[in-house]
């Protein structure tokens, strides 16, 4: 179905929330250096599959999993430190999350986490990231402002930017464009296009014109299981099995 | 009178206007009762603090303020540095580790395990405890078991265990007060805990935080039972950790209960009063700026 | 190395959390082997029964202490508690937002004042105000149950109040709808909706009173007897432990720990009932 090599794959995976099966028997292969999309309705599952693979599903109490997340064929929740995974793979959330400091301490925090302390590289890797996420220009005269006083849409751009600074190999998006108005959507959708040549992502998303128009692939969860995953394309003109063509088509979520 | 308009809307009430019986009158006397007992409570502590000025703002004198106590001067600056001193030691034992303990329960402790139920447990319990079991304990412990004999440390240790809940609590309250996303976007990072816990969370909390020691400090100040048996009443200044000393509460205490300087002893009510009040508002402030900041 | 620094600081954490349960253990511990001596010598029931507290000739009994204590607090719910409540019902449900504004932190400055301050007052103001009217001495379970009762208002109004303001509005609504009144509607249907929260309030005051110390011993006569009437002076095991520990060696020394030994099982009583309320209201 999928011939590039996968970056990040998943081996009948399941999840637990006390009882409740949250994710089941999850076999995915999402491969490197373009966008999965994750659709479906709320409570399916999307969001905790993504937070299983930076292993933010481990502060959730009473949570517990079997099967395998493999990035780059290691498992990553066997002997794998939690931070150094988290530093492989960045996150970004639903709700913009700026740190309450300035903007260059913002996306300094992961940097300097990770043991970088000389301020010339520092600001180096600021105005890379801020390049990057095509805020550089809107900001660079007020680095030392708060970042709480930046608009909602430039807050999501920065906590992109703050990922990127710590040079993830994937990029973790949890409906990143949930809280903004359209034209900040419009911006954030063209910029993930752009990541993707360097970056593997994986977003999940409640917008399925947003799937349609970034992703090149997507998967459709239902009830905590992948009812299909395929090319984007096939997905949404042509699906397999009649509940994805029922959701896409929109007649329930 | 002072009325509101939920009480306005109560006497234009559609049912009174119709029916004129003894329902009014039951009403107006449930109407009568709030008020009065309002008034008298704010006539009760207007008194209590006019009273005390009024009596002592006149007696304030310079030699209140003489650096050494004597029988005549009665001065209270010994006791105030020793007041000081005392605050000092005691928070620099109480912080760490009441700050430290609120970090376990709110960022590391798994919510409901056997351990932190014993730690709310005893926390309650130390929280619940009066002052003079804590003196007693002193006097047991740090001054008898540890032979510090009566001394500004075993006071400072006695009160530092008093104060010992209300750190954690406050500090607990602020660190769950802040937002579980900037926790998630710090983790997200590859921020273990302590650095998350450090740079992301204390800045945070820490109007919440100072505004609970604050409160602390308020309660050294005004204690004065678990100090008698462990600090004791000596009147100099502390040459070091394990001399004799009294704080403005047990010097006013003493003066109290000799009563042959009533004059002064109302001017030294005055000074621990607007110092008491003086650091229970700044307290308050922090905690209404917090406030504001989390609705805005 | 990250590794090894998160564990450590994980472990202070964890010891600095431990070390409140290490106190409660030794105040506990404590307080039973030095009190032991005196509930051996005299036994425990005669101990609290025996109203004979005689240092000089080592008879120790506290049941005058343990009454005295509890007249006093009595005296003070009865002070305090109506007059507390009131406050906060008016603050509640018929004070402007501007009074309630201006009054609140009055009634928390009043929380802070030091308890000498208050026993200050008590000797200066109160007793000699009872001495005229009753030309009694002064000194006793009125005096002290009128300080305790100033004490104990903040208590009470802001853990009331805070129980109030939480009622659901829909339960006034529902009231008004059917046509009671205003105040009707405040003391039939929102007061008995927040009882449990004001039982706390009257729970925790309760504490606060039979343990405060230097403000009653100031006011309270300190008598050892049963006392006969509101204007006899009494002794609280508080003041007991304030006034004998500074000269007591040996088995007076133990008796008067085994007082606070006494006074702590209260206050432990007081907390298992706090805890059970508070337990109620949240189910």
């Amino acid at each position: 179905m999928i011939s590039a090599p996968a970056k990040l794959a998943t081996r009948d995976l399941d999840l637990f929330y006390g009882d409740f099966q949250a994710l089941q028997k999850v076999n995915l292969e999402i491969p490197s250096l373009s966008v999965t999309a994750f659709i479906g309705p709320s409570g399916c599952g999307k969001t905790t599959l993504l937070k299983t693979f930076n292993r933010m599903i481990d502060l959730v109490e009473g949570c517990r999993i079997t099967g395998e997340v493999l990035l780059d064929g290691e498992d990553i929740y066997h002997s794998m430190d939690t931070n150094f995974l988290r530093k492989r793979v960045g996150m970004v959330f639903q709700k913009p999350n700026p740190f309450p400091m300035s903007i260059f301490d913002n996306i300094a925090y992961g940097p300097r986490t990770h043991g970088v302390r000389r301020h010339s590289e520092l600001e180096e890797i600021v105005e890379r990231s801020l390049r990057n996420t095509a805020l550089f220009d809107e900001v660079k005269d007020r680095l030392r402002h708060n970042a709480l006083s930046l608009s909602g849409g430039q807050q999501q751009r920065l906590c992109i930017a703050r990922a990127l600074a710590v040079e993830p190999e994937i990029l973790l998006m949890d409906e990143p464009t949930s809280a903004l108005d359209p034209a900040s959507t419009a911006r954030i959708e063209e910029l993930v296009c752009t990541l993707s040549e360097h970056y593997s992502i994986v977003i999940v998303t409640h917008n399925m014109q947003q799937a349609a128009r970034i992703s090149a692939q997507t998967a459709f969860f239902l009830l905590g299981e992948v009812v299909e995953y395929g090319p984007t394309t096939q997905i949404f003109s042509d699906p397999h099995d009649s509940r994805t063509l029922d959701y896409v088509a929109g007649r329930f979520g | 009178m002072i009325r509101s308009t939920r009480a306005r809307k109560g006497q234009r009430g559609p049912v009174q206007g119709m029916r004129k019986d003894h329902r009014s009158v039951a009403d107006r006397i449930l109407r009568v009762l709030p008020y009065a007992a309002a008034a008298l409570t704010a006539a009760l502590i207007g008194f209590i603090i006019c009273y005390i000025l009024v009596m002592g703002i006149p007696h304030i004198s310079p030699d209140l303020f003489a650096l050494k106590y004597n029988s005549t001067n009665v001065s209270l600056m010994p006791a105030l540095i020793n007041t000081v001193l005392m605050v000092i030691i005691a928070l620099l034992l109480a912080v760490p580790i009441g700050l430290g303990a609120a970090i376990f329960l709110a960022e590391y402790a798994r919510r409901g395990s056997r351990i932190v139920g014993a730690i709310r447990i005893a926390a309650d319990t130390l929280a619940g405890m009066p002052s003079i079991v804590y003196g007693l304990f002193g006097l047991l412990f740090f001054v008898t078991m540890l032979g510090w004999r009566l001394s500004l440390l075993a006071g400072a240790c006695t009160l530092a265990i008093m104060i010992l809940p209300l750190i954690i609590s406050t500090a607990e309250e602020a660190l769950r007060a802040v937002s579980d996303a900037w926790r998630e976007g710090s983790f997200g990072l590859g921020a273990g805990r302590l650095r998350t816990v450090g740079v992301i969370l204390l800045p945070s909390a820490l109007p919440g935080i100072i505004a609970g020691v604050i409160l602390g400090i308020g309660r050294i100040v005004g204690e004065s039972a678990a100090l008698i048996y462990t600090a004791g009443t000596a009147t100099d200044l502390p040459q070091g950790l394990f001399d004799s000393t009294r704080t403005l509460s047990v010097h006013m205490y003493v003066l109290a209960s000799e009563g042959l300087h009533l004059d002064k002893t109302y001017a030294t009510a005055v000074v621990l009063l607007v110092l008491v009040v003086g650091i229970n508002t700044a307290s308050l402030l922090i905690a209404r700026r917090i406030q504001k900041g989390l609705t805005a | 190395m990250h590794a090894v620094r998160e564990r450590v600081a994980a472990l202070l954490f964890g010891t600095a959390a431990v070390l409140c349960v290490v106190a409660v253990v030794l105040i506990c511990l404590f307080l039973v082997i030095n009190g032991a001596p005196a509930l051996i010598h005299e036994g425990i029931i005669p101990f609290v029964s025996s109203t004979t507290w005689q240092p000089a000739t080592d008879h120790y009994g506290i049941l005058a202490m343990v009454v005295g204590s509890l007249y006093v607090t009595a005296g003070a719910l009865i002070f305090g508690v109506p007059l507390g409540l009131l406050t906060a019902i008016y603050l509640s449900r018929f004070a402007s937002p501007r009074i309630r504004r201006l009054f609140q932190p009055l009634v928390e400055l009043l929380a802070g004042i030091p308890s000498v301050v208050y026993g200050f007052f008590g000797l200066v103001v109160i007793v000699p105000l009872i001495r005229q009217i009753f030309s009694v001495q002064g000194m006793g379970v009125l005096a002290a149950s009128l300080v305790l009762g100033i004490m104990i208002l903040p208590t009470i109004v802001t853990v009331s109040l805070a129980a109030l303001d939480a009622v659901p509005p829909a339960y006034y609504e529902g009231a008004r709808a059917i046509g009671a009144s205003h105040e009707r509607c405040v003391f039939t249907v929102i007061v008995p909706a927040a009882l449990s929260g004001i039982v706390a309030s009257v729970i925790l005051s309760f504490g606060r009173a039979i343990g405060e110390t230097m403000a009653v011993v100031m006011v309270v006569g300190n008598n050892v007897r049963l006392p006969t009437g509101i204007l006899e002076g009494v002794r609280t095991m508080t003041a007991n432990i304030v006034l004998e520990m500074g000269y007591a060696a040996d088995l007076h020394r133990s008796a008067l720990i085994a007082t606070a030994l006494v006074l702590f099982v209260f206050i432990l009583a007081i907390n298992l009932l706090f805890s059970l309320v508070r337990k109620r209201v949240r189910s």
